[in-house]
């Protein structure tokens, strides 16, 4: 479903590489998370998967449903199914959140051959899914993410998650800047996105997210890749004992 | 008549139209003074501090370029709303294309016609308020204007005007040089909107003149047309009483040059003036926005926000300034002025100016050139849009802010589906 195959890549700017041979595979339905102290690469990971501008790929793949997105442009990538909730969702003032997405669902419509959706339809299924995510209408209203509260934007990236139905989504440090409320309820809303089919992946520094959104398997990285893979009670570990006994063991 | 023989330009500029029809004395009397002032001023020379960015050759030319008019299925910018129409074609009048020149709280009169009466409440403002803006930065092409323009409106607004007042510029000509002059008196308490689309003619000169008594409020909303050839040099006088509302938009796409210049002065005690503008340009072309305000009075606000989005060799100018007389206290100054240039051809050219001489006023100014965010551009594009709907977004997002000094939402969303229209015919 989606596999990460040798990855290496490295900042353009500086001749520094920062992921040095990533492998991960999720699939079907699973939900996979990767811990790692700061500076492994974890954020790269996203950023690389998704598109961004000022990396370099040296080397290796990203496949999602056999495609390397690698080839592909971010708008294009999202189209074919995935999706990534950022650590820090952009402010954009001046463009309206509801213009915004509704953009966005019917871009990735159109790129798949899909009908796109009139101001009806699309309204039909902004209710449906705000009512799940205690989005109010307010919000919606808002240019995107400006003046949000951290707990508002990252329902906000919940809600677009919801909206645009990705395959694959990446939560990047989903908890960061948010009080244990606020992040409840972002992992409900990521929860009730599991539907036995739709895989995540989420990077995380700490293990509190992980009582809420339960993995399956659980990845440490450090410096570039994948140390060591294991059940949901290698994140306890780490909670307990940090990164120094994991990292010294690979070491 | 000396200084004028001796001023070759000015005399050019003289000659344009042929002697002014007989009128009123007041008429004439204003119409004589401008010559004179013209004569004193001196065409715009390319050294003039404030031509420093712009190349005056275009607008002192003995004859308009040839422009030609663009043809579109597009309904005119304001279609939709109601409002008294007023159509000019190539300049000139049109009473058959009009709406009947009368409205409730409303005396609106061709300025022919105001100009032929004796006693006419516009002696007091017809050429007075250009006159006063000449100080201290001399403005001769407003003086012209005067001396010359036989076109335009006199409307006086005597209570709170529903509709808005709608001048249409239609083009029949490729090659019309146009110049009108208009003159609007607010009364005490009155409001008004006043709405201008078109681009008038191959090559326009225009004068607006804009009194507004204490507590009155005008807002004024401009389109100049999409055609590309065509020269523009607009002035907006405006003089504003005790707790009197000016709001000025403009948005400019297309045009090979246009400048608009604003001069306003804040003369009554609690007055707001807000001037904005938007304007979108490929290649040919050169935008000036250049603004003066004056805060002549205690406690008065003033905001200019002025964006400018250039591609493909396009150049934006803006000199603006606030100017702060020693009794202004409490004075509360904004200026913004922003480009986007889509590419590294492209220039901006921003030359603020803040001059304070009292001492308890808040002022602040911005400038800002840049390229647009790719931070931003990310987050659209991985969301699915793509990006050159990315960008366009982000276009529409940067004008916003100048757009969104249009009270009305109806007016501002036609703005706003005119630029739309802008970006994608140009991504």
């Amino acid at each position: 479903m989606f596999e990460i195959k040798n990855l290496k890549a490295s900042l353009a700017d500086e001749d520094k590489q920062i992921l040095k041979g990533m492998n991960l595979k999720v699939g079907p339905g699973e939900v996979h998370a990767i811990m790692g102290p700061n500076g492994s690469g974890k954020s790269t990971t996203s950023y690389v998967a998704a598109g961004k501008g000022g990396y370099v790929v040296d080397e290796g793949e990203v496949l999602l449903n056999g495609e390397n997105l690698l080839d592909m442009e971010p708008d294009e990538r999202a189209a074919a199914g995935l999706f990534l909730a950022f650590q820090y969702p952009v402010e954009i003032p001046g463009v309206g959140n509801m213009t915004f997405l509704r953009t966005a669902v019917n871009s990735q419509r159109k790129m798949r051959g899909e009908e796109e959706l009139n101001a009806a339809q699309f309204l039909k299924l902004v209710r449906e899914k705000a009512k799940s995510l205690k989005i109010d209408a307010d919000m919606l209203k808002r240019p995107v993410n400006v003046g949000f509260s951290g707990g508002e934007q990252k329902r906000n990236e919940s809600w677009q998650m919801a909206m645009l139905e990705p395959k694959m989504c990446i939560l990047d440090e989903t908890d960061s800047g948010l009080d244990v409320d606020a992040m409840k309820l972002v992992a409900e809303g990521v929860n009730a996105l599991r539907d036995g089919k739709r895989s995540f992946l989420v990077i995380t520094h700490y293990q509190r997210l992980l009582d809420h959104i339960k993995p399956d398997v659980v990845h440490i990285m450090a410096d570039g890749k994948i140390i060591k893979t294991g059940g949901p009670e290698l994140a306890l570990e780490v909670e307990h004992n940090g990164y120094a006994d994991l990292l010294n063991e690979v070491a | 008549m000396g200084a004028l023989v001796q001023d070759s330009p000015v005399e050019a500029l003289l000659a344009r139209t042929g002697a002014p029809r007989q009128t009123s004395d007041w008429g004439a009397n204003a119409r004589l003074a401008a010559r004179g002032r013209l004569g004193r001023l001196g065409a715009p020379k390319r050294r003039d501090e404030y031509w420093r960015y712009t190349n005056p050759a275009l607008l002192l030319a003995d004859s308009a370029p040839v422009s030609e008019r663009i043809h579109s299925d597009e309904p005119p910018v304001f279609d939709a709303v109601d409002k008294l129409l007023v159509v000019f074609v190539d300049g000139e009048y049109r009473a058959d294309l009009s709406d009947d020149l009368t409205g409730e709280g409303l005396e609106i009169q061709t300025l022919q016609e105001a100009l032929d009466t004796d006693i006419h409440w516009a002696a007091n403002v017809f050429g007075v308020l250009e006159s006063a803006g000449q100080k201290p930065v001399a403005r001769p092409m407003a003086a012209m204007n005067t001396a010359l323009a036989a076109q335009g409106v006199v409307i006086r607004a005597t209570g709170k005007v529903a509709r808005p007042v709608c001048l249409r510029y239609l083009r029949e000509s490729d090659r019309a040089d146009v110049m009108v002059h208009h003159v609007v008196r607010i009364e005490e308490g009155a409001q008004m909107t006043l709405l201008e689309n078109g681009p008038a003619g191959a090559r326009m000169n225009s004068v607006l003149e804009v009194d507004i008594a204490d507590s009155g409020a005008f807002h004024h909303v401009r389109a100049q047309g999409r055609d590309h050839g065509r020269l523009a040099h607009s002035h907006l006088f405006a003089r504003l009483g005790a707790s009197s509302l000016l709001k000025s938009f403009t948005l400019t796409v297309n045009g090979k040059l246009t400048r608009n210049e604003a001069v306003v002065e804040l003369t009554g005690d609690d007055a707001v003036a807000h001037l904005a503008g938007a304007c979108l340009g490929d290649s040919d072309f050169q935008h000036d926005d250049t603004v003066f305000v004056t805060h002549d009075a205690q406690n008065c606000e003033s905001r200019q926000v002025f964006k400018k989005v250039l591609k493909n060799g396009a150049t934006g100018v803006f000199q603006g300034k606030i100017l702060v007389q020693p009794d202004a206290q409490k004075t509360d100054g904004y200026q913004i002025s922003q480009g986007l240039l889509l590419d590294d051809d492209s220039t901006f050219l921003a030359k603020p100016e803040l001059e304070i001489y009292a001492d308890d006023v808040i002022c602040s100014h911005g400038s800002t050139c840049g390229a647009v965010d790719e931070t931003s551009m990310f987050y659209l594009m991985s969301r699915g849009i793509p990006r050159k709907i990315a960008q366009n977004i982000m276009i529409e997002a940067f004008l916003d802010e100048a757009i969104a000094e249009i009270d009305n939402p109806e007016l501002a969303d036609d703005i706003r589906s005119r630029l739309s229209g802008w970006t994608e015919r140009h991504s």
